[in-house]
């Protein structure tokens, strides 16, 4: 299990060093001294040529690489030059509203998507099932700003239920925070519920035209069981493969959720860096983001070994 | 007084959705099946024979509907009973095993837990009780060890165990009738004969009835009480096993008993000629070893040597994992052996690269086992039979002209060239691909399993054919086959292989009647039926 | 069976036109594209007309205009004014023409580029393992961000939108194309063509190419969906289209500010995409349907 978890890990070391050099190279692509775009529209000459020399960019590509890598390594992600701070503290100060928009949104998507999925299945052909897919469908096609204007008119202006706009820490109290965050992840939700749901009855649909369920059927066995126990116990992988990739729609989804939203984390903070042309920030969230990205499929990936005991480490 | 039926069916008729081929899957058939009775119910694909084993069992896909008649488990009728009847009798007084046990278990359920659930349904068995019953069962099944496989999954067994488990958990809770649809079609011959061996000993010590469903005549002739052959969903004949497989009284049963190949080899004069190809210390090694990485390496084919001559059949048997088909692809450069050569009239085509390898590959031309997979769909026929020639220099118009002929010398119309593979029978496509192989002259037909995928009829029709082209054309063909029975009829001269290494050569008549190695003898005494001659009585 | 050649191809068509979500989701498509063809002749204005006087006026107002002559002429706001006082319905009818090219040529390029390498993928086996490597590299960066970055690069600008989506939809479609060519070249019918001596080019376009056409059809219909959903999301944040070119995230950029007291402006453009990307989807799912079952199988 150790030497598995241990090679798992080292493969994704290709992976994230190409992330590595994609984002690196982000800068050295654009037209223009990266010095100059770095210290922003209102630097002077000295200014730059300081960001020069601190930054290496005087030195060749490959060494450049390498200082930059480094710098990463050690938690050292740069300075903004436009917030003048360290892009780390700005992360840190960011990382809240984030993760509970993120987590929430998750829970609340496996707890309706899959039990839709494996219904639909379930009931395949019926109007349960081409009302579940009419609305995935549809939920697929709603673009998450589009939901969220539409939930805050109704809940927040009409009804006046809930607050518009904005976070409340959790350390302020979890009735705030919790009330802030409910139609966010609902708007960031449909979409995950929608595509879960989809691949859920496609996964538990294939399980069912299986050999090992008309065994099932020939022992016997109660429809509801031969779903629960047989169907959807071997859904699982597929199922868990899909939520781990829907994972990179979640973080795209969070920038927009933010920023309709108003929520200061860290998607707002990449469509602000993004419009101040802050390449420090840009480069470590991206970076930051597929690492996340990369170690929520490592472990889905370990998962599997749990799930189907044909995959061994 | 006769003791009751375990099953009568009567009258039985499973209507087919409006837009089929036929109206009926199955139509009006009837037959019984007494306590401690093997009825063996055989027949062509299309026949309707599996659909009756799932009428019975009520897990008919629901597309199928049955119209009329009854089926009578013990007297009570199976098509009338309500879905939650239909359960308790499921496992408890009917049970079923199916044709491939790699996938009838659940991947993710440990064996022992699977039997177990058929106790947990229908008795108030506690988890431990249940737990010693299915080790009783698997025990009794003669599976190794029981104690420690109880806790194994599916994929940790062979083929042969996995079925030995599905009748195990068929079996253990005594049913009056099990249900075998092609229970050993996706098994190699000598674990056939095992669970052949099972199922009949259990069904004798229990005192089982059993419908068995095969299309294998062998399979019949081995353990069928009575038999029933089924044609286009009618029962075409129907009674005591001797009777039918011997006496055939319909004319389509007298053709099926002809078509079946006899496990004695005919006659042949050796071929003296050249050799057309001659193969010498050929090797297959599968997989690499490698930093962090666990792969196996796999020796496919070893050392293997061997020739044939011009106008003879060499044929290459073996079970699965062998390596035959290793060797024949190897032949035809489809994958690139590790090392050795393959010499055509002094050329090693062995290790030519790609580029060099092109005008010697219209010499050896390959016929596939799949015929569903073997031709373009989306080509016709016609441009898949010239597509060869026209790639060695031959004009399109010629070519075309020898596409017809060629369509005519396999028995098909040359108008056929317009159509696409989907308007064309199985037993046709491989017609077509006969064909095209021949329609650049080759020197060699490698034949890999070519009339395995065949209904017995078909197969018959289509070994002759072989056999004719190769007399005709002088061609040196190398048969690849599992199937004993064809191997004995089409080929002169055999190789007999077991994981990668050839264990006996020499004459098939020699082969058959004096095998040297003890795996040939295992592999021809797991012959099922092999005593019986197929329509012996009603030649003269 | 008749005697007549059916071919496989007639057989997909005729399935395809019997399929309700073909046929709503293509009308409706076509009637997006015939907007944003007709546009001028849809009794539009100028969409980038401002009238500082009309400002964040609700559908339906009415007012008078001077037109070139002097001469005041009525005109009507049929889905009210923004910020600037330009005509609404005037930009979003416009906007279609954006939401199209965008979508359309995402789609075009990236599978062009997808299918160059995926094939040398598939087919290279040296080059296998490179080109997956690298598309790996760049699935791990979420599609969105990688847009994002790649936004942040170029000047705001139509190409520089493009360019943005093209490249994360790239290694998507490089993988389908790679695992078509792969299983499909095990299939015996081509290794009958290579025991024809047919050559690698040929044998690629003749035998096994073909089989990408219906699972791109699908893909692409799927990319042209993301794509403009994508654009909008871009322009909406601010860092897409240029604010002053009609688009109907650039619309919703606009409204953002003003959307407790006129929410019309997010609305209405809000609307039309969402039914756009939905009749784009179900032409998609239809399609997926008809032309390519084990597709609809697979995703």
């Amino acid at each position: 299990m150790f030497s598995y978890l241990l090679r798992r890990l080292l493969a994704t070391i290709p992976v994230m060093l190409l992330v590595a050099v994609f984002v690196f190279m982000l800068l050295r692509l654009t037209p223009g001294d990266p010095a100059a775009i770095i210290a922003g529209d209102y630097a002077n000459d000295a200014q730059i040529a300081e960001i020069r020399s601190k930054l290496g960019l005087d030195k060749p590509l490959p060494v450049q690489f390498m200082v930059w890598l480094g710098n990463m390594f050690q938690g050292d992600f740069g300075e903004s030059f436009f917030y003048k701070k360290q892009v780390g503290e700005l992360i840190a100060a960011r990382l809240e509203p984030t993760l509970s928009l993120s987590l929430l949104t998750i829970i609340l998507t496996v707890c309706i998507a899959v039990p839709l999925g494996t219904l639909a299945a379930y009931r395949q052909g019926s109007w349960l099932d081409r009302g579940i897919m009419g609305f995935s469908v549809l939920g697929f096609s709603l673009p998450v700003f589009v939901i969220g204007y539409i939930l805050i008119y109704v809940f927040s202006i009409q009804l006046g239920w809930l607050p518009v706009q904005g976070y409340q820490r959790i350390s302020d109290g979890v009735g705030g925070w919790l009330l802030r965050l409910i139609l966010p992840s609902v708007a960031l939700s449909v979409i995950f519920v929608a595509f879960i749901a989809r691949m859920t009855r496609t996964s538990v649909l294939e399980v069912l035209g299986e050999d090992y369920i008309r065994t099932a059927r020939a022992k016997g066995q109660t429809e509801s069981k031969v779903l629960m126990h047989h169907a959807v116990r071997n859904a699982a992988v597929p199922i868990v493969t899909v939520i781990g990739l829907s994972f990179a729609i979640l973080i795209g989804g969070v920038v927009v959720t933010e920023s309709v939203f108003n929520l200061p984390g860290l998607g707002l903070l990449t469509v602000e860096a993004v419009l101040a042309r802050d390449f420090p920030t840009i480069q470590a969230v991206i970076l930051l983001f597929s690492f996340i990205y990369v170690l929520i499929n490592l472990a889905i990936d370990v998962s599997y070994t749990l799930l189907d005991p044909r995959i061994r480490y | 007084m006769e003791k009751q039926n375990v099953l009568e069916v009567r009258n039985l008729t499973v209507s087919l959705p409006r837009n089929a081929d036929r109206p009926n899957a199955v139509e009006n058939i009837s037959f019984t099946v007494a306590p401690g009775e093997i009825v063996c119910v055989v027949g062509e694909s299309g026949s309707g024979k599996s659909v009756t084993a799932s009428a019975v069992m009520g897990l008919l896909p629901s597309a199928l509907n049955p119209s009329a008649g009854e089926t009578l488990l013990q007297g009570e009728d199976t098509l009338k009973a309500s879905p939650n009847r239909l359960r308790d009798l499921r496992g408890t007084r009917m049970a079923m095993i199916f044709q491939e046990p790699m996938t009838a278990l659940n991947p993710v359920t440990r064996v022992g837990d699977q039997i177990s659930e058929v106790l947990e349904i229908h008795t108030d068995l506690s988890a431990s009780e249940r737990r010693k019953r299915a080790i009783e069962i698997m025990e009794s099944v003669h599976l190794p060890d029981p104690e420690k496989m109880v806790d194994s999954f599916p994929h940790q067994l062979s083929g042969g165990q996995r079925q030995r488990i599905m009748i195990a958990m068929a079996l253990v809770l005594d049913p009056a009738l099990l249900i075998a649809d092609e229970p050993t079609t996706a098994l190699d011959v000598t674990t056939q004969a095992q669970i052949l061996k099972l199922i009949k000993e259990m069904q004798e010590r229990r005192g089982t009835g059993v419908l068995f469903i095969t299309h294998d005549f062998g399979v019949v002739a081995e353990i069928a009480d009575r038999i029933v052959v089924m044609q286009n969903g009618r029962v075409v004949e129907y009674g005591d096993r001797d009777d039918v497989l011997r006496r055939p009284k319909q004319p389509y049963t007298q053709m099926l008993m002809a078509s079946v190949p006899s496990m004695t080899p005919p006659d042949r004069v050796p071929r003296t000629g050249d050799k057309a190809i001659e193969v010498s210390n050929l090797n297959k090694i599968y997989g690499r070893t490698g930093w962090l990485s666990k792969d196996r390496i796999v020796h496919a084919a070893s050392d293997v040597d061997l020739f044939v001559r011009k106008g003879e059949t060499l044929g290459i048997v073996g079970e699965s994992g062998s390596g035959k088909s290793t060797v024949a692809r190897c032949i035809a450069r489809l994958i690139d052996p590790t090392s050795g050569s393959i010499s055509l009239h002094g050329t090693d085509i062995g290790t030519l690269p790609q580029s060099r390898l092109r005008p010697h590959r219209r010499k050896v031309q390959i016929v596939f086992q799949d015929p569903y997979r073997s031709l373009n769909p989306r080509r016709t026929i016609g441009q898949s039979l010239i597509e060869a020639p026209v790639n060695f220099g031959v004009p399109v118009e010629q070519a075309r002209k020898t596409a017809r002929d060629l369509m005519e010398l396999v028995g098909l119309s040359g108008d056929a060239l317009e159509r696409y593979p989907h308007q064309f029978s199985g037993g046709q496509r491989q017609r077509i691909c006969i064909a095209r192989a021949l329609a650049v002259e080759p020197e060699v037909l490698i034949a890999d399993e070519a009339v395995s995928a065949l209904d017995v009829s078909v197969q018959a029709q289509v070994l002759e054919l072989l056999d004719d082209i190769r007399e005709r054309y002088d061609l040196a063909m190398l048969f690849i086959t599992h199937d004993l029975r064809v191997a004995a009829q089409i080929c002169d001269r055999l190789i007999v292989m077991k994981k990668g290494v050839i264990v006996e050569q020499g004459p098939t008549k020699k082969v058959y009647s004096d095998p040297q190695h003890e795996y040939t003898r295992l592999l021809l005494d797991a012959a099922p039926g092999r005593d019986v001659t197929f329509g012996s009585d009603t030649a003269a | 069976m008749t005697t007549a050649a059916i071919s496989p191809g007639s057989q997909t068509l005729r399935r395809m036109l019997a399929n309700p979500s073909v046929i709503i989701g293509g009308l409706l498509v076509l009637a997006i594209l015939l907007m944003g063809l007709l546009a001028p002749v849809l009794g539009t204005r100028d969409p980038a007309d401002i009238s500082p006087k009309d400002r964040n006026q609700p559908p339906g107002y009415e007012t008078t205009v001077r037109d070139n002559s002097g001469a005041k002429v009525p005109v009507v706001y049929r889905l009210g004014s923004d910020t600037l006082g330009r005509d609404v319905y005037s930009r979003i009818v416009y906007g279609a023409r954006i939401s199209l090219v965008v979508g359309i040529s995402v789609a075009a390029i990236s599978i062009v580029i997808g299918m160059a390498i995926g094939v040398l993928a598939g087919y290279v086996r040296w080059l296998d393992g490179i080109i997956m490597r690298i598309m790996d590299g760049l699935m791990a960066i979420p599609a969105i961000l990688l847009a994002i970055a790649v936004v942040s690069l170029f000047s705001a600008g139509l190409t520089s939108v493009i360019i943005a989506i093209v490249v994360p939809e790239v290694p998507r479609v490089v993988r389908l194309v790679r695992s078509i060519v792969l299983s499909i070249r095990e299939e015996p019918y081509v290794e009958a063509a290579i025991t024809a001596g047919t050559r690698t080019p040929v044998l690629l376009v003749r035998h096994i190419l073909p089989n990408t056409i219906a699972p791109l059809i699908v893909q692409g219909t799927f990319i042209v969906a993301s794509a403009i959903i994508v654009e909008a999301i871009l322009s909406f944040l601010g860092i897409g289209i240029p604010p002053e070119i009609p688009t109907w995230g650039n619309i919703m950029a606009e409204g953002r500010a003003v959307f407790q007291l006129y929410p019309h402006n997010i609305f209405y453009p809000g609307l039309v995409l969402a039914l756009t990307v939905l009749a784009v989807n179900m032409l998609g799912d239809g399609l997926r349907d008809t032309l390519d079952p084990r597709f609809a199988k697979r995703v």
